[in-house]
């Protein structure tokens, strides 16, 4: 027998090997290997938090990793800012437009390597080569206006013209179509083939599966900063894609209920909805989105990342500038859409981002709970101490808000109280309807059951709540119905005994044709390649 | 800079989606002219109906007067243009200008002409070296670290001079005192200062990463540019300019005057800011603080042609207005440039 040394792949360019990297004691890459081989398109997924954008910064120096090694061209590399990498050949397309938007836009497509003459910038040929270059990727502009006058799908060619321009072996392209018109993302794909018959390697980042499915080769499934699968995109079920990121097992079915949810409340399923959204459309995000909230409902909103969840919340409260439809509150159509407007409808939202959205840290927790509701609370300008009190205290009461007394700092507290701080601030404006935006997320199990109870029991009350939470069991256990999005539309609705992990994940499977209320079991087999790409394009452009 | 590996067409030129037709839009199109070139616009009507109204402002003698007594002390706003497009702000260039006279006349003094050249060059490179350093790699606050050098450098110029009681003299026959003397000298080296200032911002790579930096910082080191570099040479250069100036006046005035150039940091931000350059960074052309310049210094003549028994308290106000005007005029404008 012919002893064989294990031998490197042959042909990878870029190989992650062991890489670890935590901040702030939170390990956010755990023994991450990641092999990207020449002239492959290789699918880089997994939820949020998953640790691809860690891995993705580690990639191109950004970050260093704690542990392991990064191998690029067959050499041990260790990057120390963008700047290295980017000049051994490794390109990165970021999801923000990361460009300046006041220069022009050849300048912006040239900066740092200008085609020079007698050591100035020769700027009649920067604009020639710059105005050719562009037009290969479809954007046919006067490339001396300023970058900011295009749109953004323009803007994101622009990156992305420049990102391949370089000598690059590598480009990351992190959500390159999140902002992109159906038919630039058939021109990107082009690209991205095109980059491919030349052996450069591509990291494609993205939440549609389609797009995955269409342009990759390879995936690799990433979860709590951990790889949980590399392999061959074909012949992969999406169901399997599925659960592979959200952490489940489509097979198990388990009905313990790792959540404080009362699963034996009884949702009201009658009577005039409380919250009644109707055909809401947000450019690129959301196309024709409905839903209703009946008083005292707790309508889940499933899908996976960049489905539109948060967009749909948005766009309800008038936080987004949605092009068409429209919302009813208590019967009653918002005529003005902003999020004022919303809260004097008796419309609130509770964030995803409390640290940017909503909590004021530096203020003491009455101030954070009684800031919405000051205008209710002042007579001709001054705010009556006494009333403050009495609020604070009752809704500091009710949520069992642990805090060393109204005084404490918002800052000092747990995330779980400072998101009942949040709460207690809009509750203090008796809504009809709440839109709760991942309101578990970051906060410790046992804070996390608290909240779960409230939202219980705040529905019990006759509330209407809109829940959106990435955590499946949340949703199907907190949840009396499950309105399921995919790339910004309603495909599907799971109500009683349909809620279920199972129907969920299956719903989330489908493909864009298929769209049959609550439809499990054999959906997932048969995978349709590009499907809804074709759907897009039936769509007038805008 | 490789030949890009796309063939010649992927999709025909004009059907793309993002084709947004070539040119812009007129409204759009003339509020940034009018950001670009408002204040040349401005100097040319103030001069005019100056021109028209009084005899005296178009003689040569009212106008040399302008530009030979003026000239070097445009050399701040020149430095501060190249600061403010990065997004920053020097506010130690009136010191370094006081500082950079009593240097230059100290080294005519004790050294000849090339210690009175080279020695404010020296201390204002090194001054705006250290304060670009404590701003680009320790991450401080240029309004603080400049603040901090507008008093430091006053305080070695009375150092220097024991608090005044010395005074430095450019020796009446040194080659020194050519080069601030009359008009001609003073303007031509001014001119081709910002001339290659010009070329400096608009032909070069670092003119092109000072704009990026000042348009925005995170893409600017996302695509690769010397970020942090680019910050100590433009607080360097700044320095360097700011002690030049101050040495040139000082071959102007034949010695090194302690009380000058407080405020001058003021002025200069103004010139800058009039000629269009935004103070937030991003945009800005040396054009423009030509104008800029020429502009407050044509309204200073009218106003101390015309209201001279008020006294230059009036010219501060009359500054101070123009900025505000000129302040307003750009947040109008960047609005319309946004809303379409």
């Amino acid at each position: 027998m012919v002893q064989q040394a294990p031998v490197p792949v042959p042909d990878s360019v870029l190989e992650v090997a062991g890489v670890d990297k935590s901040f702030a004691g939170v390990h956010a890459l755990i023994g991450v290997h990641f092999t990207l081989r020449q002239g492959e398109v290789h699918a880089l997924i997994g939820e949020n938090g998953a640790g691809k954008s860690t891995l993705i910064k580690v990639m191109t120096g950004v970050y260093r990793p704690d542990a392991g090694r990064i191998r690029f061209a067959g050499r041990d590399r260790e990057f120390r800012n963008p700047l290295e990498a980017q000049a051994a050949g490794i390109s990165t397309i970021y999801q923000e437009v990361n460009l300046v938007p006041l220069m022009s836009v050849a300048r912006n497509l040239y900066l740092g390597r200008e085609p020079r003459r007698l050591g100035l910038v020769d700027v009649r040929r920067m604009n020639r080569d710059a105005a050719a270059e562009l037009r290969r990727f479809g954007v046919d502009t006067d490339v001396t206006r300023p970058l900011r006058t295009l749109g953004l799908g323009a803007q994101q060619m622009v990156a992305l013209a420049r990102a391949v321009q370089v000598d690059a072996r590598v480009v990351i392209m992190d959500e390159p179509t999140s902002s992109l018109e159906p038919r630039e993302v058939d021109t990107l794909f082009e690209v991205i083939r095109r980059l491919k018959d030349h052996g450069i390697a591509v990291v494609y980042v993205s939440h549609r599966l389609d797009e995955l499915y269409a342009v990759c080769d390879r995936v690799t499934v990433m979860r709590d900063g951990a790889v949980v699968h590399t392999g061959e995109i074909a012949g992969l079920e999406r169901l399997k894609l599925i659960s592979l990121m959200l952490g489940r097992e489509p097979a198990t079915v388990r009905e313990e209920g790792a959540t404080a949810f009362d699963a034996d409340r009884d949702a009201a399923t009658e009577g005039r909805p409380a919250l009644r959204a109707t055909q809401l459309n947000v450019r690129h995000r959301l196309h024709g989105v409905s839903l209703d909230i009946r008083p005292g409902e707790v309508v889940g909103l499933g899908g996976l990342l960049g489905a539109g969840r948060s967009e749909t919340a948005k766009a309800i409260i008038g936080a987004l500038a949605a092009d068409g439809g429209s919302v009813e509150v208590d019967g009653t159509v918002l005529r003005r859409r902003s999020p004022a407007a919303a809260m004097r409808a008796g419309v609130v939202m509770l964030a995803e981002d409390r640290k940017a959205e909503g909590i004021i840290p530096s203020l003491s927790v009455r101030e954070n709970i009684a800031l919405a509701a000051l205008p209710r609370l002042s007579r001709a300008g001054l705010v009556s101490q006494a009333k403050q009190d009495e609020l604070v205290r009752f809704f500091m009461d009710r949520l069992r808000i642990k805090a060393s007394g109204p005084d404490q700092r918002v800052g000092d507290l747990s995330g779980g109280n400072q998101q009942k701080v949040l709460l207690a601030r809009w509750l203090c404006l008796q809504p009809k309807v709440l839109l709760l935006d991942e309101p578990t997320r970051g906060i410790d199990v046992g804070a996390k059951a608290e909240v779960q109870a409230l939202i219980n029991e705040l529905a019990g009350d006759g509330l209407g709540v809109l829940l959106i939470s990435s955590e499946l069991e949340e949703l199907i256990e907190g949840s009396d119905r499950v309105v399921v999005l995919k790339d910004g539309r309603v495909v599907g609705e799971l109500a009683g005994d349909q809620v279920s992990e199972d129907a969920l994940l299956g719903a989330l499977a489908q493909d864009g044709q298929d769209r049959q209320v609550g439809q499990v079991g054999q959906v997932g087999q048969d995978r349709q390649v590009g499907q809804d790409r074709q759907d897009h394009d039936k769509e007038p452009q805008s | 800079m490789s030949p890009t590996v796309l063939p010649s067409t992927t999709t025909p030129a004009g059907t793309g989606p993002a084709a947004q037709g070539a040119r812009l839009p007129l409204r759009e199109r003339l509020a940034g002219q009018i950001q670009h070139r408002g204040a040349l616009a401005v100097l040319v009507l103030v001069a005019a109906i100056a021109s028209a109204t009084s005899a005296t402002f178009p003689t040569w003698s009212n106008i040399s007067s302008i530009l030979g007594n003026n000239a070097f002390v445009w050399l701040l706003a020149l430095g501060m243009t190249f600061v403010i497009i990065t997004g920053g702000i020097d506010l130690s260039v009136g010191s370094m200008y006081a500082l950079g006279g009593v240097l230059g006349a100290y080294g005519a003094q004790t050294g000849g002409t090339w210690l009175a050249i080279l020695l404010p060059l020296a201390v204002g490179a090194a001054w705006g070296t250290v304060q670009g350093l404590l701003i680009a790699r320790a991450g401080m606050a240029p309004f603080i670290v400049t603040l901090a050098g507008l008093l430091g450098a006053r305080g070695l110029l009375q150092a220097v001079t024991r608090e005044g009681a010395t005074t430095y003299l450019v020796p009446a026959g040194s080659w020194f005192r050519n080069l601030g003397a009359g008009v001609w000298t003073p303007v031509v080296l001014v001119a081709v200062l910002f001339a290659l200032g010009g070329l400096l911002l608009t032909r070069t790579r670092f003119g092109a990463a000072l704009t990026a930096l000042g348009g925005n910082e995170n893409a600017a080191v996302l695509m690769g540019l010397p970020v942090a570099r680019a910050k100590v040479l433009v607080y360097l250069l700044s320095g360097t300019l700011a002690a030049a100036a101050g040495a040139l006046g000082s071959a102007r005035l034949g010695s090194g005057v302690t009380t000058i150039g407080v405020g001058y940091e003021l002025t200069a931000i103004s010139a800058v800011v009039i000629g269009g350059t935004l103070l937030t960074g991003g945009s800005g052309s040396i054009g423009g603080t030509v104008s800029g310049v020429l502009l407050l210094a044509v309204i200073h003549n009218l106003i101390d042609h015309y209201f001279s028994q008020y006294g230059s308290a009036f010219t501060d106000t009359v500054n101070g207005a123009f900025l505000a005007l000129v302040v307003l005029l750009q947040t109008l404008l960047s609005r319309t440039q946004q809303l379409s």
